[in-house]
């Protein structure tokens, strides 16, 4: 197996591979649909090996990060529905970094429209453009595309490789490839005998692979049902190996501690009395920050704190106070989008009633439960990184760069990751644990974050704003005009990853914002995007996080202004904009058995979002008990058209909302001096067994095109809780998080 | 300065100052990654052991402060050989990012043990502490619930 990761950096390989005992398929290009000015030429089409056959076993490729979502399954089982093989009969690796992993759904996203109403022309148009994300090497995990990127390339991969075993069985019995069938990793004669297809790699890796039609939905074995997730068994025996567990010999400990005034820098350090302390065996100048390395990490954590550090200062406003006013200047400029703009939203519809509203979220830690942390060992000419990480081919340049070497010389190893939320799609601890290893070449080093340099390093979400205006009547919303303010997220990671700034409407910026699947007559919706420092980053569901906030508590208000129950308000906007997005909300209603009344002390609150394709709903149930409000209960329903797995769907989306349900609860980093007030969970504390509600998910299948499933969970928690907590008590929660004005249950 | 600790059933040795907390032992000396550092302040449960039976947050426990024999969920059960509550969490498909539940399945160990019928509030008491930022609640009650029932039965 030495020559998998050979084979996966070249990228164009054509058809199958012989390699050492065995055959690696490929996965051939998707014959797309006619009207598609971007298809890729024959010898482009990206032959990736994502199966491979020797004599001792079937190893399967998934080259996804495995941070929760359950991918490392639901992608396995997209190629074992052609292949023929059971789950539990094949080997699962994710690969090295490479191109041919490429990420074919991350650009399709990026083109222009609200995403619900794209016709099928312009889907097969983005799933093209899709192939654009080989060309910029985007080998990655993100934007819940996991499942629409490997939805077709991977059955293919399947087929092409059944097809061409069974070709080799034809060729053994001299019979033709009709005659055969396959099940269970074997190729079937018809007397019945069995050929493994270990047995058959060798004469399969000399064939030209064959190309098969992917079979119907009513002939699958595994898509649509749910499968034991291959991971469950190692992860709930304390064997599955995260980043911060890799364990190789001769390696040191190390800890870190940077600049908490992000970008600052560092004017001089004292590392005298921390050399002296146990354990210790190297002090590393990591230009804004210092590193020790020991022989444990604790007391290399130790030992880093004990120096006298003189940091320099933020280059952003130091205090929350002043952070957010700068973020309120970038309503006086000019917008960077209107990306929505029907009818006439200047002005006042006749007879209509006007309301306006101003909204405040702060910014965010990702806080996974695996502090940031990577391994690194540099040899002459040779880098290996080990960790969990999002992005493994920008990882690999970016490390690549720190140590001196061609990204061709530096082997990335992705582990599981403790959580990722979208922090893994940064580089900084791997380039951190490579900077620490070349001060000691030939040693592995191990470098772990403390909680609290997690937590005051991050790339946060960004701190936003909202002013809302809207009218209604005859109980009905007639004019929303909204703008937003906030850092932007794409810009500033497309600038640390590529050391590009893109031009034109940032859609991220304003996703959730602009395209509520609402009909109004009068819409406008512009995104402005303050300039500020602090760094910001992808943050799960990312500027649906707080546009959902702002678009969904407005909704509310317009409602109650117009004295139309919340939820039958949107059910009237969505079912003349969007059919799928009513369904979820007709989902929730029955769910809940939504009435609009509530009894004493409780209140319940509705919400919806569209995000990453798929619309969901949710209702949320609050009660006071023993003078606080509990979280009581809560139901969503989501539409992502085919479902590749449904437990891990559910999964997916009461651990959405539940991490969106947290942040709006507890959630803030606030600034003081310019470094971040919260270290740790006692300041960023989260949902736990006890303020979990009790949470029903339902899952549609109506929608025409895939939408995903890690992040869309997210979005409407906040809102719905928000709207909830009106419904209690009558006020209007307009910022967040909520533990601020509201006493709730911890 | 060398401790003697007895882990999983065997005796290690173990050359550390003394305030170096068990969970970093346990991790970077005797390579038991399987308990999990998430917070070093007891907010979060990821590094739950057992000493003596009783769980405890193993990030507060210096070396020269162990009272008695430790289990980590390397000693609870193995793939070949889950413990019950192993395989209740396996069956009820508890983990996402997987990075806590070491520690929760410690910490539910070791209320079994103490309660073997809890009712969903006395799991709400004993796991108050062990933190998911993955929301996998829901399905950590049906797991001890389940692993309550299969034990009862066994």
């Amino acid at each position: 197996m030495a020559s998998i990761g050979k084979i996966a950096r070249r990228s164009f390989l054509i058809g199958s591979a012989a390699i050492a005992g065995g055959v690696a398929f490929g996965a051939y290009a998707v014959s797309r649909p006619a009207p598609n000015p971007l298809d890729p030429g024959k010898g482009e089409a990206a032959l990736n090996p994502f199966v491979l056959i020797d004599q001792k076993g079937i190893t399967l490729f998934a080259p996804r990060a495995e941070m929760g979502q359950g991918v490392k399954t639901s992608w396995a089982a997209l190629i074992a529905e052609e292949l023929d093989v059971e789950l539990d009969q094949v080997r699962v690796l994710h690969g090295p970094a490479a191109k041919a992993y490429y990420n074919s759904a991350f650009m399709a996203d990026a083109l222009p429209g609200k995403g619900y109403d794209t016709s099928n022309f312009k889907h097969s148009v983005g799933e093209a453009l899709g192939h654009l994300g080989k060309v910029l090497n985007l080998h990655g995990t993100g934007g819940s595309t996991s499942m629409k990127d490997g939805f077709k390339r991977m059955r293919h991969a399947g087929a092409t490789a059944r097809e061409t075993l069974k070709q080799a069985a034809a060729d053994r019995l001299g019979l033709s490839r009709g005659q055969l069938s396959t099940a269970k990793g074997a190729v079937i004669a018809p007397d019945g005998t069995l050929i493994p297809y270990t047995d058959l790699a060798m004469e399969a890796a000399k064939l030209v692979p064959v190309e098969a039609d992917l079979r119907p939905s009513n002939e699958w074995r595994l898509i649509g049902k749910s499968q034991p997730r291959l991971d469950m068994v190692e992860k709930s025996t304390g064997t599955a190996e995260f980043g911060i567990d890799v364990r190789l010999p001769g390696m040191k400990f190390a800890a870190l501690r940077m600049n908490p005034r992000q970008g600052g820098g560092m004017k001089r350090f004292d590392a005298a009395a921390a050399a002296a302390m146990p354990g210790v065996e190297k002090v590393i100048g990591m230009g804004a920050g210092v590193a020790v390395v020991a022989s444990n990490t604790w007391l290399a954590m130790q030992a880093v704190e004990a120096i006298e550090v003189d940091w320099g200062d933020a280059p952003y406003p130091p205090e929350t106070d002043q952070i957010f006013a700068r973020i309120a200047e970038a309503f006086d400029d000019a917008p960077n989008s209107v990306l929505r703009d029907d009818g006439d939203a200047d002005q006042l519809p006749v007879g209509a009633t006007e309301l306006t509203a101003d909204y405040q979220v702060p910014y965010l830690a990702h806080a996974t439960m695996e502090p940031m942390n990577a391994t690194a060992l540099l040899q002459v000419g040779k880098l290996t990184v080990w960790c969990g990480n999002q992005m493994p081919t920008f990882t690999r340049s970016k490390c690549a760069a720190e140590a001196g070497l061609d990204s061709e010389q530096v082997d990335i190893r992705t582990t599981y990751l403790g959580g990722g939320f979208g922090r893994r799609a940064e580089f900084d601890y791997a380039v951190f644990a490579t900077r620490a290893a070349k001060a000691l070449p030939g040693v592995p080093v191990q470098l772990t974050w403390s909680r609290e340099e997690d937590m005051r390093h991050d790339m946060y979400r960004p701190g936003a704003l909202a002013r809302m205006r809207g009218a209604v009547k005859d109980g009905s919303a007639v004019l929303m005009d909204g703008k937003v303010a906030a850092a932007s997220p794409t810009e500033q990671a497309m600038k640390r990853l590529a050391d590009f700034t893109p031009a034109g409407p940032d859609k991220v910026h304003v996703e959730g914002f602009f395209n509520s699947p609402y009909a109004i007559p009068n819409y406008r919706m512009a995104g402005h995007i303050s300039d500020l420092q602090i760094p910001v980053g992808f943050w799960r569901s990312v500027g649906n996080s707080f546009n959902a906030f702002f678009v969904e508590s407005f909704i509310d208000e317009m409602a109650h202004a117009a004295g139309t129950d919340p939820l039958e308000f949107r059910l009237d906007l969505a079912r003349r904009e969007w059919e799928p997005a009513a369904g979820v909300l007709e989902a929730v209603k029955e769910m809940s058995g939504w009435t609009g009344a509530t009894p004493d002390g409780a209140g319940r609150g509705v919400a919806l979002c569209y995000s990453f394709g798929t619309p969901v709903a949710e209702v949320i149930e609050v009660v006071e008990e023993n003078g606080s409000i509990r979280i009581a209960k809560a139901w969503i329903a989501c539409d992502m058209g085919q479902v590749i797995d449904p437990e891990i769907v559910k999964a997916q989306m009461f651990g959405g909302m539940a991490y969106g349900l947290s942040a709006a609860c507890f959630g803030e980093i606030t600034f003081a001096d310019g470094a971040a007030e919260q270290g740790n969970f006692p300041d960023y504390d989260a949902l736990r067994m006890r303020t979990m509600p009790k949470t029903e998910v339902h899952v549609l299948e109506t929608q025409a095109h895939m939408g995903g499933a890690g992040e869309p969970g997210t979005p409407p928690a906040a809102p719905a809780l928000a709207n909830a907590l009106f419904d209690l008590t009558g006020k209007r929660a307009r910022r967040l998080p909520l533990m601020h004005e509201f006493d709730l249950m911890v | 300065m060398a401790t003697t600790l007895r882990i999983n059933g065997k005796s290690h040795q173990v050359d550390l100052p003394d305030d170096v907390p068990l969970l970093w032992v346990l991790r970077d000396e005797v390579g038991l990654t399987g308990t999990k550092y998430g917070c070093g302040v007891a907010a979060c449960g990821a590094c739950t052991v057992h000493i003596d039976g009783e769980a405890v947050r193993s990030c507060q426990v210096a070396l020269s402060d162990v009272w008695g024999d430790i289990t980590t969920i390397e000693g609870l059960g193995t793939p070949d050989a889950m413990a019950a509550i192993q395989q209740a969490w396996v069956a009820q498909q508890v983990a996402q990012c997987g990075y806590c539940q070491s520690g929760q399945i410690m910490q539910a160990a070791s209320l079994l043990a103490a309660n073997p019928a809890p009712s969903d509030a006395e799991i709400d008491e004993a796991m108050q502490g062990n933190l998911c930022r993955c929301g996998t609640y829901p399905r950590i009650r049906a797991a001890i619930h389940a692993a309550a029932k299969q034990m009862q039965g066994a």
